[in-house]
């Protein structure tokens, strides 16, 4: 309803209309929470991987964070906002004289890494899952979710410590724990289908003789991607704070890699004399998965305009 | 209604009987259990292999272990069987494990579930009756923060602040002007932000407030009130008489007076009773305590039934929960009573590490709040994480309620805005959070793995982590097993709860 009275308006306004594509982009861009959320999210993202450098690109911050540097005072932060300086060491020293800036960077760059890969495999597991099971109905449906249900019964962290523990670091978790946050988008994907297969426009490719792939990759798969979009934003969230969470209890990433969870599981006791090493890497996983979050938030709604605020 | 909750606990039984198995073939496979024994030096290494493979069954195929400890684990449900968890790399029994780690985190998380309940189910209710309002706003970001907050650094920050800070601020309770000024200030703010009203009221609300609160603050600054607080029966029987009234004008309003007498002759028996038995109170004891609780619901839901008439049910059910409360500010006036005395005991009475301080020796108050003062910390932060999620799903189905035809038409005839929230939205409401509950326990099962690191609990969760560590199934199968009983109770009572809240499912 709301979606035609959109529309209705734009063609009296403007003369003109648009698709349902425009419509969710332009709800989105309205959406200021998730906008701003946005822009912070790339904020960070670029400064994650352009301060430091990627890989064998040099970034613009001077400093590396393998190497050493002379104590400047007990290696507190020298940012200052009442000041406007960056100074030195902007997030100040660790113990053994490491710039913190960009050691919370290359944690952030790992971080994100592993979240995004989290993200998209588990999206694409959970999507497989549910479309076989709502399209094919039948043995495959009961095979399919008694599986889902075998999964989602375990605690989420129960399952991905002994699954990180099969094969911990970056790459390894990022391959392993999509095994484990695939399931709740696999039952609304399944939802979805199950009321798009019986649809008129279904029925007629299937009279028309497409074959069962065709059905789904091009007249079911548009129908739920709605859900799908909403579930990668908020799986990053979530695997964001998986991957610190396991490597805080010692079953993610270990030394000599890094990354944001393991910065505070080494500075944990660090907290009375030097807090900064506690707080920037907590702050960064603060900052970012409330930024996917609200980005979620929006995506939801732009899809879902039945939520908003429009209604009440 | 049986048959239908006989079917989804023999679905729940299967879907368990499968994520065991899961969980168990992952296990033995996530490592080496020798790998602590290989690297060793000691003479006697192959004599400890040895000795290990025998104790874990190594030398014999997976099947047969998980057999054997499925057999064992059945037989701790099956009535007439032996009940046997098996046996730690250590060759320690892991039921007796179990036995101790089950206290300490069932009362942690059964703790954080009821609270985060009641908080999260008021707050979302507030929120949805005031959305788009300072309020609401400020809850919505709020619960954002709290989703997006990794536990384990919430953890170390609380206890930093909550008990290392606290400690020292304990040991020479003194408030500076400023402070007091500050506390008061918030509290003014928040509470004029929850009562909502036009500018005018609202004014009225946070000056009133901020009055009362640096009053208060000043007065137990001058008395040293946060080392010796005492509450005594005027101020519990005021306490619990305001919770009458404030019940009553919930469930009834005060159209029907006989409810309201209900509410305030329980506060004046459980008075009575109080006085009655003051030396024995002192003596405390968890069975007297639980002994009183029964003795309470049953005399004030008696003292409903007496005074109710035409109002019977919401006479016995305001009387009873005004009971429950005042049960609640008794026993927090006698614990509060020996806080000087557990100061003696134990200068710094948040400790940072363990479900009890150890060598504590105190009489039954005493320890009574050495408990409380150890639980406190990680509850409230398994509380906070859960009451994030509880608060938005309370506001966003309240709202969905509060469209529906049957509001309006309830609007229409007249009735009350309260009573439309309460007796109309409310129940109706709460249908989609019971799922979301018994759902979410698993998560708080999570938190409780985290916070029972950080805090240094012997729990279910340090179990399963040393457990996983070694490469030991039988804690991990053990720990899966009974978070897993749990979870298929938890779901069971939600059901339960389903016939009770929407009628039609009874039949």
């Amino acid at each position: 309803m709301v979606q035609i009275n959109e529309a209705l308006e734009t063609v009296k306004g403007e003369d003109r209309s648009y698709s349902q594509g425009q419509l969710i982009r332009r709800r989105f861009l309205r959406h200021k929470v998730a906008m701003s959320a946005l822009i912070v999210f790339f904020i960070a993202i670029v400064l994650a991987y352009t301060s430091i450098g990627f890989g064998p690109i040099p970034g613009w911050w001077g400093k590396d964070y393998a190497s050493t540097y002379p104590k400047v005072g007990n290696g507190e932060p020298t940012i200052s906002l009442t000041e406007f300086t960056i100074g030195e060491h902007p997030f100040g020293q660790d113990t053994i004289g490491k710039d913190y800036f960009a050691l919370v960077m290359r944690g952030m760059q790992r971080s994100l890494m592993i979240a995004f890969g989290i993200g998209i495999i588990s999206t694409i597991i959970g999507t497989i899952v549910g479309l076989l099971a709502g399209y094919y109905r039948g043995w495959v449906e009961a095979v399919l979710m008694r599986l889902t249900d075998f999964v989602i019964v375990v605690p989420t962290l129960v399952f991905a410590a002994i699954l990180s523990q099969m094969a911990g670091g970056v790459v390894g978790m990022t391959l392993v724990l999509p095994l484990v946050l695939w399931t709740s988008l696999a039952r609304l994907v399944r939802g979805e289908v199950l009321s798009l297969r019986e649809r008129e426009f279904v029925v007629a490719a299937r009279v028309s003789g497409a074959s069962d792939l065709r059905v789904i990759v091009r007249h079911i798969l548009p129908g739920t991607v709605g859900v799908i979009v909403v579930a990668i934003t908020l799986a990053i969230g979530a695997a964001i704070l998986l991957e610190s969470t396991l490597t805080f209890l010692g079953f993610g990433v270990s030394p000599p890699d890094t990354s944001l969870g393991l910065l505070i599981s080494d500075y944990q006791n660090a907290f009375t004399t030097r807090p900064w090493l506690f707080w920037f890497p907590g702050l960064a996983i603060l900052t970012i998965v409330l930024c996917v979050n609200f980005i979620g938030d929006g995506l939801r709604d732009a899809f879902d305009p039945r939520q908003t605020r429009s209604k009440d | 209604m049986l048959r239908y909750i006989f079917r989804r606990l023999g679905i729940s039984v299967l879907v368990l009987f499968g994520a065991a198995t899961l969980v168990f073939v992952l296990t033995i496979n996530s490592g080496d259990p020798l790998a602590d024994l290989r690297e060793t030096s000691a003479d006697n290494r192959d004599e400890l292999i040895e000795a290990r493979i025998r104790t874990m069954g190594l030398d014999k195929p997976w099947y047969e272990r998980y057999a054997e400890w499925l057999r064992g684990a059945v037989g701790c449900v099956v009535p007439g069987m032996q009940c046997d968890l098996g046996v730690t790399n250590q060759g320690q029994d892991v039921l007796a494990l179990t036995e101790s780690a089950m206290s300490a985190t069932l009362r942690l998380v059964i703790g954080a579930t009821v609270l985060a309940i009641i908080v999260g189910v008021a707050v979302g209710i507030l929120s949805a009756v005031r959305k788009y309002s300072g309020f609401d706003y400020v809850i919505t970001f709020g619960a954002f923060i709290f989703f997006s907050l990794p536990v384990f650094w919430a953890a170390v920050l609380l206890k930093e602040y909550g008990a290392i800070r606290f400690n020292d601020w304990i040991a020479d309770p003194r408030m500076s002007v400023t402070q007091m000024i500050i506390i008061a200030l918030i509290t003014g703010l928040v509470l004029q932000f929850a009562l909502g009203g036009d500018p005018r009221r609202r004014l009225l609300t946070a000056g009133a407030a901020f009055a009362v609160v640096l009053a208060a603050l000043a007065y137990f600054d001058a008395d040293n009130w946060f080392r010796d607080p005492s509450m005594g029966l005027g101020v519990v029987i005021l306490v619990s008489a305001g919770a009458g009234v404030l019940v009553t004008s919930l469930v009834t309003g005060f159209s029907e007076r006989r409810v309201l007498y209900a509410a305030l002759t329980t506060v004046g028996a459980g008075a009575v009773i109080t006085f009655a038995l003051q030396d024995v109170l002192e003596d405390g004891g968890y069975a007297l305590l639980a002994g009183l609780f029964v003795l309470t619901v049953a005399v004030s839901v008696a003292i409903g039934a007496a005074w109710g008439g035409h109002m019977r049910r919401q006479a016995m059910l305001v009387a009873w929960v005004t009971g429950v409360i005042m049960s609640v500010v008794v026993v927090m006036d006698y614990a509060v009573s020996h806080w000087s005395a557990m100061l003696e005991l134990k200068p710094r009475p948040v400790l940072t590490i363990g479900a009890l301080s150890p060598n504590f020796e105190g009489d039954f108050w005493e320890r009574f709040l050495d408990t409380g003062t150890q639980l406190l910390l990680p509850t409230v932060l398994l509380t906070l994480i859960s009451v994030a999620s509880y608060s938005r799903y309370t506001r966003s189905s309240m709202l969905e309620v509060m469209e529906q035809d049957y509001i309006r038409t309830a609007r229409a005839k007249g009735v009350s805005e309260r009573a439309v929230i309460t007796k109309h939205a409310f129940r109706n409401a709460l249908i989609p959070l019971t799922t979301i509950v018994a759902f979410d326990f698993a998560s708080l099962i999570s938190g409780a793995v985290v916070t029972e690191q950080v805090f240094g609990w012997r729990g279910m969760g340090q179990m399963f982590i040393n457990g996983l560590r070694a490469v030991d199934p039988m804690p991990v199968m053990s720990f899966v097993l009974v978070t897993g009983a749990a979870a298929v109770l938890m779901n069971l009572a939600a059901d339960i709860m389903y016939g009770y809240l929407d009628p039609r499912i009874r039949r």
